[in-house]
């Protein structure tokens, strides 16, 4: 099995004081600074959450298939753990998405769901495809096959969203509002600060959720690596089956 | 004395998709499941909805539902017979070049595809389908049944290359290929359904289109990943 000495958990903190300060600052900025929208009042407010939830979803996906590939090349299981994080963190804030994506169309069309919006109907899509991923890991017990197999699936679910989004945008009528388009909407200039603010404390959020899920695994390891050299092979614990990646630690 | 050339990947690819046509003929299995299968998801159609004859979007809906969960039977079955045979051990063994199986594995999910494509329209334009299509009309439906079929058929190799290794074979086949096939049926679908409407319509070419983009992207993506579906 492939070993890592690698620390994840070096940065960890500075990680999580900024994503403190820039989250607090930039929903001190949506709910103080930026002007209550003139249509739709104070509900556009969860704009500021639900567009930087989505656009770091997509992210976190786009690097799950990065990983990926650089897994398939190199073999190295650090890649495969970044991999499976940033997925695994990327489902998570997909489920935010859709909640708030949900709320946002109440407030502005009166129904939870709306079928006509092109967005909202590939992100469920998109959410149904990378719902398999944990399924998929799982099923297969040898790691090293589940790393490539889980690896495989990231490159081909990387490339399926575009495709999706593009097949769905065809299929329907538009009446996303397009925030940071060329055309139609386009935000004012304290409105696009805040928005900004928002996706940069976002973004933030999901890496020092990512730094500390693989920092966290990474010393589960140590640890038990450690109470075997104590106690000798015997204290060994039979390997359990799991979707997560193991890790091996010398 | 110099040792044997190894065979190419199309003479390869030849050689298993021969094998996998003689193993149907011989046993037929897949292909009449998929086939009966059809058959009886436009009976459950037709009381389901009550309806004896549809036409329009819901007529391209009803077909092309049911042939997309008859190809989940075909893609299921892709791979079992090599894996609990030893098959694909033993073309592991050979010093044959991975996308042979590749090729012939997709080929061989496209042409009972076809076969059954071909069977369901005909079955539906009896028992369900209201208007009647004109020659062009079944011309447009066969280039559209050619073109989605070719998209299922490189994607179900694929799934079906990753789902053999798992437990969970049947289910994660299902749950993996549905989402994946969605682009695919948002074109075939909404493509299909001037052509069966009444008074009759046109293909629209951007739906073409986005059918030979997947095709061509997933066409893609197949050849590169299928190795390292198949190392060991």
């Amino acid at each position: 099995m492939p070993t890592t000495k690698s620390l994840y958990g070096r940065r960890l903190p500075g990680y999580a004081i900024a994503t403190a300060i820039v989250l607090t600052a930039s929903i001190a900025l949506a709910f103080f600074y930026a002007p209550i929208e003139a249509d739709q009042g104070f509900s556009q407010k969860i704009f500021y959450i639900h567009v930087p939830l989505a656009i770091v979803t997509l992210g976190g996906f786009v690097f799950g298939g990065i990983f990926a590939i650089q897994y398939l090349r190199s073999g190295e299981s650090r890649h495969d753990l970044r991999s499976y994080t940033a997925i695994h963190q990327g489902l998570i804030f997909c489920i935010g998405a859709l909640i708030t994506g949900c709320i946002w169309a109440k407030a502005a069309w009166g129904q939870w769901w709306v079928w006509d919006e092109p967005t909202l109907v590939s992100f469920l899509i998109v959410f149904l495809l990378y719902c398999t991923y944990q399924p998929l890991r799982f099923s297969i017990e040898d790691p090293e096959r589940q790393a490539r197999y889980a690896a495989v699936f990231a490159v081909v679910a990387g490339v399926f969203v575009p495709v999706n989004f593009i097949a769905v945008r065809l299929a329907s009528p538009l009446i996303h509002p397009r925030v940071l388009g060329s055309s139609g909407g386009s935000l004012p200039n304290d409105m696009r600060i805040a928005f900004y603010s928002a996706l940069l404390g976002i973004a933030l959020l999901f890496i020092t959720i990512c730094k500390y899920e693989m920092s966290s695994k990474h010393s589960r390891a140590q640890l038990a690596a450690l109470r075997r050299s104590i106690g000798g092979e015997r204290d060994e614990p039979a390997p359990v089956r799991s979707a997560a990646p193991r890790i091996a630690v010398k | 004395m110099s040792a044997p050339r190894p065979p190419s990947a199309l003479s390869a690819a030849r050689a298993v998709l021969y094998k996998e046509l003689t193993l149907e003929r011989r046993a037929p299995q897949t292909l009449t499941a998929m086939a009966l299968f059809c058959a009886s998801a436009f009976v459950i159609f037709h009381f389901a909805l009550g309806r004896d004859e549809v036409e329009g979007a819901l007529a391209s809906g009803v077909l092309w539902v049911t042939l997309t969960l008859a190809a989940l039977l075909g893609i299921g079955r892709s791979f079992v017979a090599d894996r609990e045979e030893g098959g694909l051990d033993g073309f592991l063994l050979a010093p044959a070049p991975r996308t042979a199986l590749l090729i012939a594995k997709a080929t061989t999910l496209l042409i009972f595809l076809l076969i059954v494509g071909v069977f369901a329209s005909l079955l539906f334009s009896i028992l369900l389908l209201g208007p009647t299509p004109n020659a062009a009309q079944w011309a447009s439906l066969a280039l559209l049944i050619l073109l989605a079929d070719l998209g299922i058929a490189l994607v179900g190799t694929l799934i079906a290359g990753i789902a053999i290794q798992t437990r969970a074979r049947d289910l994660i086949t299902s749950i993996l290929a549905l989402p994946l096939l969605i682009p695919l049926l948002i074109a075939v679908t909404k493509a299909s359904e001037p052509l069966l409407s009444v008074g009759g319509g046109t293909l629209a070419w951007r739906w073409l289109a986005l059918l030979g983009l997947y095709d061509l992207i997933f066409g893609l993506l197949a050849y590169a990943l299928f190795d390292y579906l198949v190392e060991d």
